[in-house]
């Protein structure tokens, strides 16, 4: 049996985006004060105010860093080494943890490149993975 | 602008370690009693006058008031006691917190310590899942390192060379101590077919992980004065910063807490980075150390291979760094290793001593860049 990576803790908070994600949606919140951010958050970061609501994302993005696992922390990615695990900033402004889903093992990686999201299924669960936007 | 805590008012009058490596069956309660044993006999003092005792949460074991578990095993019923997280940073940071409390009235003397057992126990902590990213793989504590290490060398150039040169004076500085649990120099070839643990990071550029516990004693310099403390050690400055952030949220993952931190530390101490002699600076991961230095103002970003390059940082050079070891050789331990030989060198009898050294510089960091603490000590 495969060994599956660890599965999100879903609360109520972040309900909403991962059910968003399994629907095809990347989406990050926006607050009435103009701040935009991910993860999930009750109140807003920046005005502490909850006059937030979530807002589809483009799914265009850039790199901002990436590095290459070459040790595996967790069984589930034992016959994955290497891989990539990247930052990702989208066109809007928030940034998130990721993978860029054609470049495993990093070859081909520039900061600053542009991506593009790559929806894929993990375990059940579907994770924003991206890819670089302009190789095909 | 006035400073409540002025420089020199507040001393480190003693310091003690457990041995470091793997403690087999030690808890961490046992090696801070250890610890704290070993620094007040440095000091002279009784433990009935200790009347604060600030310790840092392990790492590898959170309990509910571990502060005040110690202080049953220590057999003391203190006027400020308590456990505080600030991952490494926590050090300084409770070494400031003391100061402060002794200088504003409310204690005299203050016990600050840690103890952890990852090599023997849980290495989890620093091999975690990092939240509901872990499902990318976005595990361990290095990775949030090699993500930083991957920018800074896009925006200040690649820093191998730099990076290598502090492997290589930590690792020779901890070959010479008899105490680190890593004796074993490294040269630059060696250094370069380190394997990749995380790209571009590689297995040399890792701390070690590491059992053991250590311990300092503060106090004000007339109260050491009066109960005759042997070789005080006066702190001159102290500095602290967070940014917060998690790695992936920080809007720039190339400059650091150290500014604030070393700008606060050196404005207290009324002293700029030139007339710093020997400096202990955390070295969980080679691009800390560097990027520390840079945002310290030794060099500016991407510019340290010239100042670092050919033995500068080593003992003789021109700034030795980390005289004992540091994480990358003497011990993995977050951070008091590096304030006891701070305390060495300031009583001259570090076992490599900078000759005439009269300020050394002493850095903590915590979390991935997240929080960092300077001290400076003088004679």
């Amino acid at each position: 049996m495969t060994v599956q990576p660890p599965q999100p803790d879903i609360t109520p908070v972040n309900k909403p985006w991962w059910d968003a994600l399994s629907e095809g949606v990347l989406t990050f919140q926006t607050c009435a004060c103009g701040h935009k951010w991910l993860p999930p958050r009750a109140e807003c970061p920046a005005c502490l105010g909850t006059g937030w609501r979530w807002t589809v994302a483009s799914g265009r993005a850039k790199l901002v860093s990436w590095t290459v696992f070459h040790v595996a922390y967790h069984e589930a990615f034992a016959n994955r080494i290497p891989y990539n695990v990247a930052v990702a900033e989208l066109a809007e402004g928030p940034r998130m943890i990721t993978n860029v889903a054609d470049a495993p093992d990093g070859s081909g990686l520039r900061i600053d490149m542009e991506l593009e999201l790559a929806l894929q299924e993990e375990g059940g669960t579907v994770v924003a993975r991206f890819r670089s936007a302009n190789r095909r | 602008m006035s400073s409540a805590l002025s420089p020199g008012q507040v001393v480190i009058a003693g310091i003690g370690a457990t041995a470091f490596g793997k403690l087999p069956g030690r808890d961490t309660i046992s090696m801070n009693v250890e610890a704290c044993r070993l620094a007040l006999s440095d000091a002279g003092i009784e433990k009935a006058r200790v009347d604060a005792v600030f310790v840092k949460v392990p790492t590898s074991s959170r309990e509910f008031m571990y502060g005040q578990k110690l202080c049953e095993a220590l057999g003391l019923q203190p006027k400020i006691g308590g456990a505080w997280d600030q991952g490494g940073a926590a050090n300084i940071g409770l070494i400031s917190l003391a100061a402060a409390s002794i200088a504003a009235g409310q204690c005299e003397i203050a016990l600050v310590c840690y103890a952890d057992n990852p090599r023997t126990g849980n290495k989890q902590a620093y091999q975690r899942p990092r939240g509901n990213d872990a499902i990318y793989g976005w595990f361990s504590t290095a990775a949030g390192y090699a993500m930083i290490q991957q920018r800074h060398a896009f925006e200040c150039g690649d820093q191998t060379q730099a990076l290598g040169e502090i492997a290589i004076a930590c690792r020779r500085h901890g070959a010479a101590n008899p105490h680190a649990q890593l004796r074993l120099p490294l040269g630059m070839q060696q250094y370069l077919a380190s394997p990749w643990v995380v790209e571009p990071m590689r297995r040399d550029d890792c701390c070690l992980v590491s059992d053991g516990g250590a311990a300092i004693v503060v106090m004000s310099a007339d109260h050491a004065r009066r109960l005759g403390v042997p070789t005080p050690v006066p702190v001159l400055g102290l500095g602290q910063c967070q940014t917060s952030w998690d790695v992936q949220l920080r809007p720039s993952l190339t400059s650091t807490g150290a500014k604030t931190s070393g700008q606060m530390a050196f404005t207290m101490a009324g002293l700029t980075p030139a007339d710093i002699d020997v400096a202990q600076i955390y070295d969980c991961f080679t691009i800390t150390a560097l990027m520390t230095l840079e945002d310290y103002g030794f060099f500016p970003p991407g510019k340290g291979v010239d100042y670092i390059r050919d033995g500068q940082i080593q003992i003789g050079g021109r700034l030795p760094l980390n005289t004992s070891g540091g994480l990358l050789s003497e011990t993995g331990m977050p951070g008091l290793q590096l304030v006891m030989e701070g305390v060495r060198q300031m009583r001259g009898h570090a076992n490599l001593q900078v000759k005439g050294a009269r300020h050394c510089l002493v850095s903590n960091q915590g979390g991935t860049m997240h929080t960092h603490s300077t001290l400076i000590l003088g004679q």
